[in-house]
């Protein structure tokens, strides 16, 4: 097969990573798709060994090979427990990459990717009028989480407690927040200026979480800029194979940010940080002279809310901080999003965070353990993705607690999901939404 | 290559689901962790109840197909490589700890439990299961007790041969055969007991395993002692043992481990130091306070220039870390990391180690070495690219050299990693022609069509 050997040459420039892999097996011990399937193929030693085998051409069609590797959440669990240091992730993008180049993305994707997410001003349209007229498809569950069904049997749906649009994504509210001066309660300036980067779920679903996060940051005296016309930060595209629509939403980011002045890039979401960190610079397509050197300055002024608000400003939580009800507050427990505590280290600030709060946190079991969501694995793999999840819910109901916390909108979305579906009576929120309102309870 | 109506029939009885049969998943079940050429079975199979397996293993006889069992393949000598292309049979559903029994102290499990796993599960009742293979937190006890692993406990503790209490399994033909017993004592039949471990899945094939537990040590004490140079660190081991002192762990660290270590792990150990043990004394609270003394002080006779005692949990976690994550840190220096096991009476603890650095010069190639230094068990672990063939020709060499020195120093080739296809070759080396002889009479008795495992142990021939 002379295509297949074409397809060998392209996989060959990921040879030196590949060989990292000593075939240890210890990313079984992590994997949570492994636990749930107990397959080789589901597991990275498995997905490295497929390559190697493109690598070494024998297999008559990619498919198979393609298939597998899809058949991951991406949450990084196997690169962070590998002896070896194999870098999982940027091998399994990379790779996705060269497949989808190869085969071509499929007509649905090319028309979500390449239409729609690549465009902001279209995408923003297009979901604004997906949100007025979800009603007519989906409804209200009145339950703690705010999920929605299906109203109808729905192959798309299925049993999915889905969050509905926002009647407002947070991008509408921009021209009314450049008018906000900083919260009354505290004059100081931190001489911080931030970048604030919204993301798409934020700004859609969960714009209350912007909000919030705008409040907590102006309370502190950190200057905001919030550039309008941001989009997504690509990784959908990109966890799809599609190398040429994350680079263009890179290359308009970039566009969008050159004339603000910023000492850090913050995000609420776990997910847009750790792409904006990791990937924009590693994953970007054939970059020119200086881009490189652009996308490796962002990164590394790049940060987590959670992690930039303890770390860097600071604040003096026995006496700035809102924490007014002390260890009798509320009960809540907070799950760490991969990307965060896996990919970026940050686990000990949102505790911080939420303890400053006034909030009585109880720690579940495995609370780093990934919640089965991983974007697309959940509408591809929606079963295994449940089983996953439901592991999560249940350690979280065992806490006792009534809200749960955590720093990445995507986690927000499984959760939600898997506590209505098992009706659990638990909000799940953001720890700048219950920082916030803790700050707006004190100003009071 | 099996026919289709055997596939069928695996189908009937696992389920289609749990029958793989594709290109892509059988890639992904020609491997091990040992540094091998793989082989692809022709079909991977994955039972959920033990009258499944019985049923896998009768079909199995019935069309002569060779069977090769698999838990997480983290064999590190090729035994779970489908060699002879048949079916794998995978532990990974059975899963179950039948039973945890306090009072007589025992557990019942089914092959594909994790070590980890059943570990946490009675230290949880204030028991303890010694056996700590370096892969525990994914090893299947299947495959523990397959390959009669070892760990880092093996000095005091023992190995995993010393915890099996009873088996039952089924043989070649699918019939089900019961060994052993959940007493302490048991005098009846045979000790098959004894020969299925570490039988490396050529003689039966595992359903259930009764295990030995023992009541948790109450104290334990950890240090590290720092030496100037290998031989006074190695005769420092053969000391401790002279003076009947029994540590729970022995472990070697030279200097090239150290180094790795430090540099991947910034544990803050002394790169500059030529080898440090990483010693353990549990039990009693009183006897640890002695032996943790005399320890101490025989390490200081014996040359020691610095030795210092964790005095908390994060501080004796720091000291095992620091040695679990040994192999981890070499592993990242190169692209192939080479695990070697060979064992030699703990008196010949000093030789040996000179003969390692001996023949690192001579083939000029990497080798970290580190290990259970107590118990004679040294890990030689050579770094090299499976890609430069040249260099791993010397790599081949160097590895038959450990060998000859092991033999010549009345020990064996493998402490706890088992012979598989790596070591078969050279099996004879060690035992005599003989003594194959009679384990492959043995083995065509139990398995006419020689479908179990096929390759493994005693399948080369002069």
């Amino acid at each position: 097969m002379a295509q297949m050997n074409d397809l060998a040459v392209l996989v060959k420039e990921l040879e030196e990573q590949l060989v990292t892999c000593i075939r240890c097996g210890m990313c079984q011990s992590v994997c949570p798709l492994f636990e749930q399937t107990r397959k080789e193929a589901d597991v990275a030693r498995g997905k490295l060994a497929l390559l190697s085998g493109l690598m070494e051409n024998i297999f008559e069609d990619p498919s198979g090979v393609s298939q597998r590797l899809n058949k991951c959440l991406l949450c990084g669990s196997c690169a962070a427990n590998c002896p070896s240091g194999v870098n999982v992730l940027e091998i399994f993008i990379k790779a996705r990459a060269i497949l989808t180049e190869y085969t071509g993305l499929s007509p649905v994707k090319q028309l979500i990717f390449k239409r729609m997410l690549a465009n902001p001003k279209i995408f923003d349209t297009l979901t604004q009028w997906a949100g007025r007229f979800q009603n007519l498809f989906i409804k209200d569950q009145a339950n703690a989480q705010g999920t929605s069904c299906a109203r109808l049997v729905s192959p798309l749906l299925a049993g999915r407690h889905v969050l509905p649009m926002a009647k407002n994504p947070f991008h509408k509210s921009l021209a009314d927040l450049s008018r906000t001066p900083l919260a009354k309660g505290n004059k100081k300036d931190s001489g911080l200026r931030a970048l604030f980067f919204t993301g798409c779920l934020i700004d859609k679903i969960f714009p209350n979480v912007a909000h919030a996060s705008v409040k907590v940051l102006t309370h502190h005296g950190v200057g905001l800029s919030i550039p309008q016309g941001q989009g997504c930060c690509g990784i959908p595209a990109l966890a799809s194979g599609d190398r040429e629509t994350f680079t263009r939403l890179v290359d308009h980011h970039l566009d969008l940010f050159k004339n603000e002045k910023f000492d850090v890039l913050i995000t609420a979401c776990a997910t847009c940080t750790s792409t904006i960190k990791k990937l924009w610079p590693t994953l970007y397509k054939n970059p020119t002279s200086g881009v490189k050197e652009q996308l490796d300055a962002l990164s590394q002024r790049t940060m987590d809310i959670n992690q930039f608000l303890v770390d860097r400003v600071k604040p003096d939580f026995g006496k700035d901080a809102p924490s007014v009800s002390g260890p009798s507050g509320e009960i809540v427990t907070y799950h760490d999003p991969c990307h965060l505590k896996k990919s970026l280290g940050v686990a000990a600030q949102p505790r911080k965070i939420i303890r400053a709060a006034g909030k009585t946190l109880v720690e579940m079991e495995d609370s780093d353990k990934c919640c089965g969501m991983g974007g697309s694995f959940n509408l591809f793999h929606y079963d295994v993705s449940a089983s996953i999840g439901n592991l999560k819910q249940k350690n979280i109901a065992d806490t006792g607690c009534t809200t749960l916390l955590t720093g990445c909108p995507a986690c927000m979305m499984q959760i939600s999901d898997m506590l209505a579906r098992n009706k659990q009576n638990i909000k799940v929120c953001h720890p700048m939404e219950v920082y916030a309102r803790a700050l707006e309870e004190k100003i009071k | 290559m099996i026919s289709q109506s055997v596939v069928n029939e695996l189908k009937k009885i696992v389920g289609p689901e749990h029958l793989l049969t594709e290109r892509e998943d059988m890639l992904t079940y020609s491997y091990d962790a040992a540094v091998l050429d793989s082989q692809m079975p022709c079909a991977a199979v994955m039972p959920g109840t033990s009258p499944e397996v019985g049923r896998i293993v009768a079909l199995c006889h019935e069309n002569r197909i060779p069977i090769t069992v698999r838990g997480s393949g983290t064999n590190l000598s090729g035994g779970t490589i489908p060699e002879s292309k048949g079916i794998v049979l995978l532990t990974g559903r059975l899963n179950k700890i039948i039973e945890i029994n306090e009072q007589d102290m025992y557990a019942v499990v089914q092959p594909g439990v994790v070590t980890a796993s059943l570990a946490a599960a009675v230290e949880k009742r204030g028991l303890f299961y010694p056996p700590d293979p370096g892969s525990q937190a994914v090893s299947t006890l299947g495959g523990n007790v397959a390959e009669n692993a070892g760990g880092l406990r093996g000095l005091k503790y023992g190995v995993t041969k010393d915890y099996v209490m009873g088996l039952h399994f089924f043989d070649a033909q699918g019939r089900y055969v019961k060994t052993g017993s959940r007493t302490v004592k048991c005098a009846t039949g045979y000790n098959i007991t004894g020969l299925m471990t570490g039988s490396e899945g050529t003689l039966g094939i595992f359903d259930e395993i009764i295990l030995k537990l023992i009541p948790a040590p109450i104290a334990r004490q950890s240090m590290v002692a720092v030496f100037d140079t290998i031989d006074a660190a190695s005769e420092t081991v053969a000391a401790i043992i002279a003076a009947r002192i029994v540590p729970a762990t022995l472990e070697i660290l030279d200097n090239f481990t150290i180094r790795a270590v430090e540099d991947f792990s910034h544990a803050g150990l002394p790169v500059d130091a030529a080898a440090l043990l990483l010693i353990e004394v549990d039990g009693h609270p009183v006897v640890v306070a002695e032996e943790g003394e005399k320890v101490e002080s025989l390490c200081r006779k014996m040359g020691a220039k610095n030795i210092k005692r964790a005095e908390t949990d994060e501080e004796r976690d720091k000291i095992w870390a620091a040695r679990r994550s040994a192999l981890s840190a070499l592993a990242k220096l190169k692209p192939t990391l080479v695990l070697e096991d060979a064992t030699v009476p703990r008196s010949k603890i000093p030789e040996m180690v000179r003969a390692l650095q001996e023949i690192a010069k001579k083939y000029q190639i990497d080798i970290g070495t580190f290990g259970h230094a107590g118990d004679g068990n040294l890990h030689p672990t050579i770094l090299t690219d499976r890609r430069n063939t040249e260099e791993f020709k010397r790599v081949e060499e160097a590895i038959e050299a450990i060998f000859d020195k092991a033999l010549a120093l009345g020990g064996t080739l493998s402490g706890e990693h088992g012979t598989g296809i790596a070591k078969a070759p050279f099996l004879e080396k060690e035992t005599g022609f003989s003594s194959i002889l009679f384990s492959r009479q043995l083995r065509s008795a139990l398995d006419p069509h020689n479908i179990l495992n096929p390759g493994k142990i005693t399948g080369v021939s002069k």
